[in-house]
């Protein structure tokens, strides 16, 4: 068996090898990346930083845990970058096993700008988490009329009403727009049911492998940015000046793509090689 | 009747709910709140449907012992212990187990399952992108333009994006938009059909 051949059946095993240790390897080394923020991400960016005090903004965060390294480091950069401009943040998750993590992140935060800002945000004036419920198509919907329907109480079992941030809040109406981090089909529901019906000022951030199939809505500007996977986290938290566990992935995602591209370019070379010497010769002809 | 009754159901909320969309008024909006909310309680009917059916085919696989029961054991477990630790009495949401669960089993086994997507398409890469024709061509080149965009690049990730944000807003467009323009024609007809009770299959064999 020849190189060539021998690369081209090559046991997926050795891919599996090489691509784990070169995730590995960045984890413990200390170099950093440029990061170069696109139009979209840069979009969602100045959207929140040009709301004034006071603005509510709706922050759903429908991932679940298998999508927390793309996704919750998004969820960080923006409800730190809401609590500094002093905006009223309105958190849900549409997602069965969302409601923990978005807790965790509220807590994160609000510990982060006690140390760095010198201020704690404070439950039912400057944030509200409403929870989880199913359905989110009906839930979307149901916002869109009064978010006391589908949430009478928040996650803590407080009546709206009694919850001063939401005094005066109906509907998507009173909330300046609204920020979709999705790893499914959720997006689906708020691009549908939140924009096209209730006209919903959206944005959405989402996973690397999903982003491709938004960019019809961002083009057709039902949806006004698009956060795409790691990296677009990353530009995220380069535009909020709050470098994070994104920024730190990108070293391990540089190597992993970097593996990957010699990969094909090496299967490429084993094929055409292959290819060449199995082509008939002019006396086999 | 047992067929005719559903079939009449759907075209009566087909119709209205297509007229309440299009004519929006105080009395199609309160209709409108009527219907949401029996959506939501049919559809807490078909959670708990769904609880039942779990536990029905664990019970018989484990009963019976069939192939890959013990999985079943494991998914019983796993359901019953979390209702039992969520549950008010026992700590509930709040409580230290079900968090310990959560976040120390939980979080670790769903990002564990979802980062192994990144190997798979690696070596499915390697295997796939491979220039056999034009049109594979075209796919590694694209392919490989997407996978640059994706790592910072520096002096070059300027070109690169706009190469990658051309790419992503013309042709993927193009063929995305073509995409969800025929999933939405088919899916006006086929609600179409089933409000005219043309397409039953949703009725069952009986």
């Amino acid at each position: 068996m020849t190189l060539h051949d021998r690369l081209l059946a090559l046991d997926r095993r050795w891919v599996f090898g090489v691509l784990a240790v070169f995730v590995i390897i960045p984890v413990f080394l200390k170099f950093s990346v440029p990061i170069t923020p696109v139009k979209e991400v840069r979009e969602i960016y100045d959207f929140v930083e040009g709301l004034r005090p006071g603005d509510h903004i709706l922050l759903s965060l429908d991932y679940d845990p298998g999508s927390m390294p793309e996704l919750h480091p998004v969820a960080y950069a923006m409800l730190e970058q809401c609590f500094v401009k002093k905006l009223k943040v309105i958190t849900l998750t549409l997602s069965t096993t969302g409601a923990q993590m978005v807790e965790e992140a509220i807590k994160d935060v609000a510990d982060s700008c006690r140390i760095y800002h010198g201020f704690t945000p404070q439950r039912g004036i400057d944030y509200v988490f409403l929870g989880y419920k199913p359905y989110p198509g009906l839930i979307i919907l149901g916002m869109g009329m009064n978010f006391r329907i589908p949430f009478p109480q928040d996650y803590y079992g407080t009546i709206l009403d009694s919850i001063p941030m939401m005094r005066g809040i109906k509907n998507y109406d009173n909330v300046k727009g609204v920020i979709n981090l999705s790893a499914g089909n959720v997006s689906d529901y708020w691009v549908a049911d939140g924009n096209a019906r209730y006209g919903v000022k959206l944005a959405l951030a989402m996973t690397g492998v999903m982003a491709a199939d938004y960019y019809p809505y961002y083009q057709s500007k039902q949806i006004f940015g698009i956060i795409g996977g790691m990296k677009g986290a990353a530009e995220y938290e380069t535009l909020c000046k709050n470098p994070g566990k994104a920024t730190d992935a990108m070293r391990a995602q540089v190597f992993a793509h970097v593996v990957i591209i010699i990969f094909i370019i090496i299967g490429n070379v084993a094929y055409f090689v292959g290819r060449r010497k199995n082509a008939p010769t002019q006396e086999s002809r | 009747m047992k067929r005719q009754i559903p079939l009449v159901l759907v075209f009566i909320f087909g119709v209205l709910l297509a007229i309440q969309y299009f004519i929006p008024s105080e009395p199609s909006q309160k209709g409108y709140e009527f219907v949401l909310d029996w959506i939501t309680i049919i559809g807490i009917f078909a959670m708990v449907l769904g609880i039942w059916s779990q536990i029905h085919v664990g019970y018989y696989k484990i009963r019976h012992r069939a192939e890959d029961w013990k999985y079943s054991v494991v998914t019983m477990v796993s359901m019953f212990g979390m209702i039992f630790l969520g549950l008010s009495p026992f700590g509930g949401l709040q409580g230290t187990t079900f968090r310990l669960i959560y976040t120390n089993i939980f979080i670790p086994i769903q990002a564990t399952i979802f980062a192994l997507l990144a190997f798979y398409i690696a070596s499915a890469s390697y295997r796939a992108f491979r220039a056999r024709s034009a049109v594979s061509t075209v796919l590694l080149v694209a392919a490989l333009l997407l996978m640059l965009r994706v790592i910072p690049m520096g002096p070059l990730a300027d070109p690169i994006n706009k190469i990658g944000s051309w790419m992503l807003l013309v042709p993927n467009l193009a063929a995305k938009r073509a995409i969800l323009i025929g999933v939405g024609l088919g899916g006006v007809a086929t609600a179409l059909k089933i409000v005219l009770g043309i397409e039953r299959s949703y009725l069952g064999k009986d």
